[in-house]
């Protein structure tokens, strides 16, 4: 047998710059890298000296992907640090955001970065050509997501109604109505994308991840809940750092966050969903089920399927939020800053997101914690690449390749996101 | 452009959130409209398929921050016969500019337990600092109705109508309350470019800056009026020092109060 390397020196359809390498001798794999060369920008740094209320809006920039996630771990976190609570129909409206982001972001991911992979396109705009209407409900789809975050929140990237507290200003029944009115589209149209997910071609995989993910007494988790695993972690949002680590490795460039005691670990859609099935509303049980998937997943794989049946459960709830609203009588909870530590952690799409700050009593910001999603799923995805090819090396260089890009799109990974993530050094050929 | 070829469009990422090139995609009722007008020939978050240079019209997002991509930005102006700048970082070098005003060495030992394996430079610097650029288009996030009037003013070969007044200007077109006047809000509408049609004062907020400095703004005397509704210097240097710290009228005026907080400590 052959010694082989494969070597991708710019991945696609992913958010953010990276590469991949991975090098096999004879029948063995030697080594697996996902390589990250996105420029570190020092967050956690810049955001030393600045003041509480500027937190949302500066960690909005860490992606424009998913900006209201992290304006949502960085309001909690303040909130947690100030003993503030914000409920009734202000904590509707950040779950109602939330929905719109969660729509917005796994359709751009479904339809637009990891469908082609399934059906053998470059992209998506290739596959229009031959499946327009597939792609023209995907882009619709994506639109009413972002109808929810541009009225909620002004505008589709880096929202700017959001705020330690609340919102500056809170929409009235009637600004909801047309959004809830093209949301009842919208549910059609992810029932109709759960069903054709079903259908994609699909290789078997089945890992045996330990899942990490929020758990909330009777929700399906956006903002808040216990942190929680399939192998008995559950702990609340404060102990976060006493049971995971992120460490500083020179072969693969960035921080990876692991178990203090046992490694890599899964948080995003699979997990979430797998944790949290009973949660789901009886609309997307019902077509999680008709999909064929069972109340867990380990497929990575089939996450697509699963992608589509949160946005699935986003839509019924983003509907259920605006049926029920009565708007408040103030946008936001008055917030007396106090020196302390808040900690944050929500749902993003892409798995928990989490959040600590130490601030003066002037609400000064004098220390910055920040995990993302990706940073924690990074080790899991090398894991993942070094099954897949030890189980298809036979498979050829070029068509290896390929699914080693599915492989890490099925993570949806998001390397802007990751805040700190290092240069790496590589050779672009 | 050339009768029957399609002008060929790439996309450009350096030091950046990724939300500029986001916007294009968020264009969903025009995207595949764009793709039916333009080859799409280098569109990494969008598509495996690369097409070689050169290009006819480059759209550069982020900003400058590390060695090699001040080698790759001379790539490629050399591979784009026009280039337009997207956003903020591009622009005015990002929220990541902050680090210029600071000890870089310091900012990544807060960050990363081992600072030696990190590679990067002093400031983070805008694309115009390194090659000429044909446009800039401002904005944190850029506005996706500008960059789709940017492509289609190249595709006709004119020049991009995107009006150069300040936020205040589209904040009456709106017919906004002025927030500042009526309701002792801080607003940096005066002096902010115009382009996302002035969401901050329609969601009862002050502008914060997002879209840049306008042409010729008077930053010192809006610096005295926010004086008067009881903003200390302290707080003025971070206003001024947002995701466009690093554009001139801006760094000047947050270095002015920078100063004058000094002496008055």
């Amino acid at each position: 047998m052959k010694d082989k390397t494969i070597k991708i020196s710019n991945l696609a359809r992913i958010e953010g710059e990276g590469a991949l390498f991975v090098k096999i001798k004879g029948d063995a794999v030697v080594d697996v890298r996902l390589e990250i060369f996105e420029p570190p920008r020092f967050f956690e740094a810049l955001l030393r000296g600045r003041a509480f209320g500027e937190a949302p809006d500066i960690t909005a920039r860490i992606c424009g992907i998913c900006p209201v996630a992290y304006q949502m771990s960085a309001v909690h976190a303040m909130e947690n640090a100030f003993g503030v609570e914000v409920d009734g129909p202000l904590r509707a409206l950040r779950r109602l955001i939330y929905c719109g982001e969660w729509i917005e972001s796994h359709t751009l991911h479904v339809y637009l970065l990891h469908a082609p992979d399934y059906l053998g396109y470059a992209d998506a705009l290739r596959m229009a050509k031959d499946h327009p209407g597939i792609v023209e409900r995907g882009l619709q789809l994506k639109k009413a997501g972002n109808e929810i975050i541009r009225l909620m929140g002004g505008r589709e990237v880096h929202p700017i109604n959001v705020r330690v507290g609340g919102f500056y200003k809170v929409p009235t029944k009637s600004e909801l109505a047309p959004v809830a009115e093209r949301l009842r589209w919208a549910r059609e149209a992810a029932l109709e994308t759960v069903r054709w997910t079903a259908t994609l071609p699909v290789p078997e995989f089945d890992q045996d991840y330990e899942f990490v993910g929020l758990r909330h007494p009777f929700e399906y988790p956006f903002n808040e809940g216990r942190l929680i695993s399939n192998r008995g972690l559950n702990i609340s949002v404060r102990e976060y750092e006493d049971s995971f680590v992120e460490e500083q490795i020179p072969h693969s460039h960035a921080l990876h966050s692991r178990f203090k005691n046992r490694g890599a670990y899964l948080v995003g859609p699979i997990a979430r969903y797998s944790l949290n099935f009973d949660r789901l509303s009886p609309i997307a049980q019902e077509a999680a089920r008709a999909a064929g998937l069972s109340a867990v997943c380990r497929n990575p794989f089939r996450s697509i399927v699963v992608r589509s049946v949160e946005i699935l459960q986003a839509c019924d709830e983003a509907i259920r939020i605006i049926d029920g609203y009565e708007r408040p009588t103030r946008p936001a909870v008055p917030i007396r800053p106090r020196a302390g530590t808040g900690y944050g952690c929500t749902e993003a799409p892409r798995g928990i997101l989490y959040h600590r700050y130490r601030v003066d009593d002037a609400g000064v910001i004098q220390e910055a914690k920040i995990v993302p999603p990706t940073s924690q799923n990074q080790k899991m995805i090398e894991d993942d690449l070094r099954r897949f090819v030890q189980a298809n090396i036979n498979l050829p260089k070029e068509k290896l390749g390929l699914q080693c890009e599915q492989t890490i799109r099925n993570y949806d990974p998001c390397i802007s996101c990751a805040t700190h993530f290092l240069r790496l050094h590589y050779d672009r050929e | 452009m050339g009768q029957g070829r399609k002008p060929k469009m790439a996309v450009w990422k350096f030091a950046s959130c990724d939300g500029c090139q986001l916007s294009l995609l968020d264009c969903e009722d025009e995207l595949l409209k764009i793709a039916d007008r333009v080859q799409i020939a280098h569109f990494l978050e969008a598509s495996r398929a690369v097409v070689k240079g050169p290009y006819d019209l480059s759209l550069v997002e982020g900003s400058i921050t590390t060695p090699s991509d001040a080698v790759r930005i001379q790539e490629v102006r050399r591979a784009s016969k026009f280039l337009v700048t997207i956003g903020a970082c591009a622009t005015a070098g990002g929220i990541q500019a902050l680090r210029n005003f600071q000890d870089v060495k310091e900012f990544i030992s807060i960050v990363y337990a081992r600072p030696e394996y990190i590679q990067t430079l002093n400031t983070s610097t805008p694309i115009a600092d390194h090659v000429s650029v044909d446009f800039e288009l401002q904005g944190c996030p850029i506005d996706k109705r500008q960059l789709v009037e940017v492509i289609s003013a190249f595709l006709h070969g004119r020049k991009p109508n995107t009006l150069s007044h300040s936020v205040c200007v589209e904040c009456k077109l709106r017919g906004n309350v002025c927030v500042m006047v009526a309701h002792g809000t801080p607003c940096l509408g005066p002096v902010t470019h115009a382009g996302c049609g002035a969401i901050c004062p329609s969601y009862d907020r002050g502008c914060y800056g997002c879209f840049g400095p306008k042409e010729t703004p008077n930053t010192s005397s809006l610096s005295r009026w926010w004086g008067r509704l009881g903003v200390g210097e302290q707080d003025l240097v971070r206003v001024f020092r947002g995701v466009n710290a690093f554009a001139e009228a801006f760094r000047k005026e947050s270095e002015a109060h920078e100063r004058q907080n000094d002496q008055d400590q």
